[in-house]
């Protein structure tokens, strides 16, 4: 094998293509889909990296990993060490090694990138994560003395996980609420299987058992408890808020109460938190549909149908989306895998009813699309055209155009002010502090829905806070 | 988990437990339900909360054994204990003091009208409570309706109690009799539901209903509980169960409940079999 140590060799080689599964096999089985790096592989591609003394990668991070320096351990064949590195400013490098939009981030900013294809910075991350993993040696971090403060964390996604993992690390007494039966967020019931092994998600929550945070699952906060009971009665110092974004979105047209038409979370959801694509093993169905249409083009949208297309009885999936592909917001890696797995995009057309017989969905009446000229932000407006319209024959509809944030918390508290769409307005920004005292909110409940990078950005500036703030309290 | 500290069986199919949960107990009020998984492989089923006891930690609630789930609900035993129990979920029912509370509850829907009348008669309400079922043996908790209502009523369909005919019958004779009613509540069957709410709507007498849409999170986040009340969208998981009677889509809403029928039916008869001899059921319509 050649020598790959720091070999700067940026475009005199193309970038590595990870393996993935045969496309025709995958479309059948909820197994990953992309299979990541082999060692030699990994080296190869760590090859390219420039080692830029002033990183431009680092600059598009939202946690600002240590990319180069993490790079050059790769090269050098000391994977655990490089492992050790992006943990130190990202706790859950296996998830998003493989879900976050590299392309909008770090390798969007790659100067390799510039006149050829970027350093393949997430496959890295996704291959030096994994690795330490299956040979890791137990190196928990080291956790410091305890503080004798508590501190509560409501809702186990990224932001509440990754807010949770830094207080704990500076030893504190930490207990996460979670509403669901199982932690995780959007990144359990929403990221589907073949994207995100469920495996790799409850390996980075037992790490975070073993840091000594407990996690306690079915507790709706808001309802079982206002956050000054948790405050006043339970003696928690703080809370921090990561409730997320999850409230769904519906079109607003005729024909949404028909059978056959979901929110692309309870599709989602029953498939993912419920298994029932295992129905009747699990209790919870996903009715017996043969086509399957699903509205919007955003990650959520692309899980929806590569989902749909996994179900034994879906023959055909439709992608319906009212602008072109370039406008698609989802990662271009799951529109490639869409498109080979064979999913049918329908672009530039817009849902204005859905139409059923007998209660249940038949088709859905669309309106084509036009698409103007770019905007000051540079997004292209879609207008519809006259008499254009087109119906399109499916059983189900799975509509995926986002989400709006959950109400239940701050309902139940006069004092948490929020904006007028209900996302926690955070009065100091550096830490995340909410307007309620002792109280601070983070990820997809205060920006709208966002990345699970910034989610878990957003978690770790407000467990700096929360630390300072705890820590000046005299009790 | 969730012990089950108590099991009893009122009527053909229709069981209470006591189940211990005492966070829980310590926030439930009259109206409001929990989620429920039995085992991992279970599915999430909203069950109306029919009495908290902040004292003892436990609450009471009332499962009718129709689909898989409450089947094999039905044979757990005291001392078995539930994997999730998730709650308090949805708002409580309004309690005031509106003056003459008329409660209609159609069958099971007895069990989670009683916390409501209880509630309402604390409350200094004159509480009318009209029962009906199929049959005599179907009619729930009659003495512990008594005890919280001022009257109480009675039909059966076929007339082996009370009198014979549907529960709207007694609402309409009330009606026209001009007792001076305030207020209707009315939980049980979608179509009983809907027969009180066309009833009332003539004579503009506010009116509302508990309902009990397929839920899976029951905290606003998947949409699958959603219901038209007044041309508007609600999750009833959030913004109810109870809603304006006069103002809901029953027909949606019982669309909406068949959606699963076919698989529902798989779940059970493969249960069914594969669990030796559970118990003589019958098959129940609830909706
Ligand atoms: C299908 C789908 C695919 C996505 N794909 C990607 C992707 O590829 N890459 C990417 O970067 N981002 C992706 N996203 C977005 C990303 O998942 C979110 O931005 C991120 O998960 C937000 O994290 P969070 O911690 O703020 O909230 P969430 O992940 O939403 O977690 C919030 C948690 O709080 C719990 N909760 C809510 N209310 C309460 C309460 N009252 N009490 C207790 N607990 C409560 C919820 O049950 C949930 O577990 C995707 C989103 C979806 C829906
Ligand atoms: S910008 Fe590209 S080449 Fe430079 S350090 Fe980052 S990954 Fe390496
Ligand atoms: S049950 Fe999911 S939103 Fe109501």
């Amino acid at each position: 094998m050649t020598d790959t140590k720091n070999q700067k060799l940026g475009n005199k080689i193309p970038r590595t293509s990870a393996l993935e599964q045969d496309p025709e096999e995958r479309s059948k089985n909820f197994q990953e889909v992309c299979l990541g790096y082999t060692p030699a592989m990994a080296q190869l591609e760590a090859s390219r990296c420039l080692l830029c003394k002033k990183p431009k990668c680092v600059l598009g991070c939202p946690v600002r990993v240590a990319i180069p320096d993490f790079i050059k351990l790769v090269s050098e064949g000391d994977f655990i060490g490089a492992a050790r590195k992006v943990k130190e400013a990202n706790s859950l490098p296996a998830v998003t090694g493989r879900v976050c939009p590299q392309e909008d981030q770090c390798e969007k900013h790659c100067v390799v990138g510039l006149k050829g294809e970027p350093v393949a910075i997430g496959k890295l991350e996704r291959f030096v994560a994994d690795y330490e993993r299956v040979h890791g040696k137990e190196a928990l971090e080291k956790v410091a003395d305890p503080t004798g403060k508590k501190i509560a964390i409501v809702g186990a996604g990224p932001a509440g996980l990754s807010a949770a993992a830094d207080l704990a690390k500076r030893g504190h007494e930490v207990v996460i609420f979670e509403a669901l039966h199982k932690p995780g967020g959007v990144l359990f019931y929403g990221i589907p299987e073949f994207r995100l092994p469920k495996e790799i998600l409850e390996a980075e929550l037992d790490y975070l058992e073993r840091l000594g945070i407990k996690i306690k699952v079915n507790y709706v906060i808001g309802k079982i408890k206002t956050l000054d009971e948790l405050m006043k009665e339970d003696n928690f110092d703080a809370v921090f808020i990561g409730t997320g974004a999850g409230l769904p979105y519906f079109l607003d047209i005729p024909g949404e109460n028909l059978n056959g038409v979901y929110s692309a979370n309870e599709f989602l959801t029953r498939v993912n938190l419920m298994h029932a694509w295992e129905f009747p093993v699990f209790d919870t169905p996903v009715h017996a549909h043969k086509i399957v249409a699903v509205v919007g083009g955003g990650n959520t949208a692309l899980d929806a149908a590569r989902t749909a297309l996994r179900l034994p009885t879906v023959e055909k999936v439709k992608l319906i989306y009212r602008r072109s592909r370039d406008e698609l917001p989802a990662r271009i890696e799951e529109v490639e895998h869409a498109e080979a797995e064979g999913i049918e995009f329908h672009y530039l057309v817009s849902p204005v009813a859905i139409k059923g017989e007998n209660g249940w969905t038949t088709s859905i009446q669309c309106v084509q699309m036009e698409l103007g000229e770019p905007d000051e932000s540079g997004r292209r407006h879609a207008h519809a055209k006259e008499d254009s319209e087109v119906f399109i024959e499916t059983d189900a509809v799975v509509i995926a155009l986002g989400s709006g944030v959950n109400p239940l918390i701050s309902k139940s508290s006069s004092e948490l002010k929020t904006d007028s769409k209900g996302h926690i307005e955070v009065a100091d920004p550096d830490v995340n502090l909410t307007s309620k005292k002792g109280v601070f909110a983070g990820g997809d409940i205060v920006t709208g829905a966002a990345t699970v990078i910034s989610a878990m950005g957003a978690g770790r500036k407000a467990a700096k806070g929360i630390h300072d703030y705890v820590m000046s309290l005299t009790k | 988990m969730f012990k089950i500290l108590e099991k009893d069986n009122l009527a053909p199919q229709v069981f209470r437990y006591v189940v211990e949960a005492p966070e829980i107990a310590n926030k439930a009020e009259a109206g409001q339900f929990v989620i429920i998984r039995i085992d991992e492989t279970g599915e999430r089923i909203p069950i109306t909360i029919c009495d908290a006891n902040r004292k003892s930690g436990t609450l009471t609630f009332f499962v009718q054994a129709v689909g898989k789930t409450s089947i094999e609900m039905s044979l757990m035993q005291v001392g078995d204990s539930i994997l999730d129990v998730v709650g308090p979920l949805g708002n409580q029912s309004e309690i005031e003091r509106f003056g003459t509370v008329v409660l209609v509850g159609g069958g099971f829907g007895i069990a989670a009208i009683h916390p409501i009348a209880q509630a309402l008669s604390n409350t200094g309400n004159k509480t009318i409570s009209i029962l009906g079922a199929r049959t005599k043996e179907l009619i729930l908790l009659e003495n512990e309706m008594k005890n919280v209502s001022s009257e109480v009523r009675i039909a059966t369909d076929d007339g082996s109690y009370g009198s014979k005919g549907f529960v709207t019958d007694i609402l309409k004779e009330m009606i026209q009799n001009n007792v001076v009613i305030d207020r209707v509540i009315s939980i049980g069957p979608l179509v009983m539901m809907k027969a009180v709410a066309d009833l009332t709507r003539q004579y503009e007498i506010p009116t509302f209903a508990s309902l009990n849409p397929i839920m899976i999170d029951g905290t606003g986040m998947c949409g699958a509980c959603r219901v038209t009340v007044g041309n508007e969208m609600k999750f009833a998981c959030v913004d109810g169960p109870e809603f304006d009677a006069h103002q809901v889509d029953f027909e949606g809403l019982l669309n909406r409940l068949g959606s699963y029928l076919p698989e529902e039916k798989e779940s059970k008869e493969r249960y069914l079999k594969e669990t030796p001899a559970p118990c003589q059921l019958e098959p129940v319509s609830n909706i």
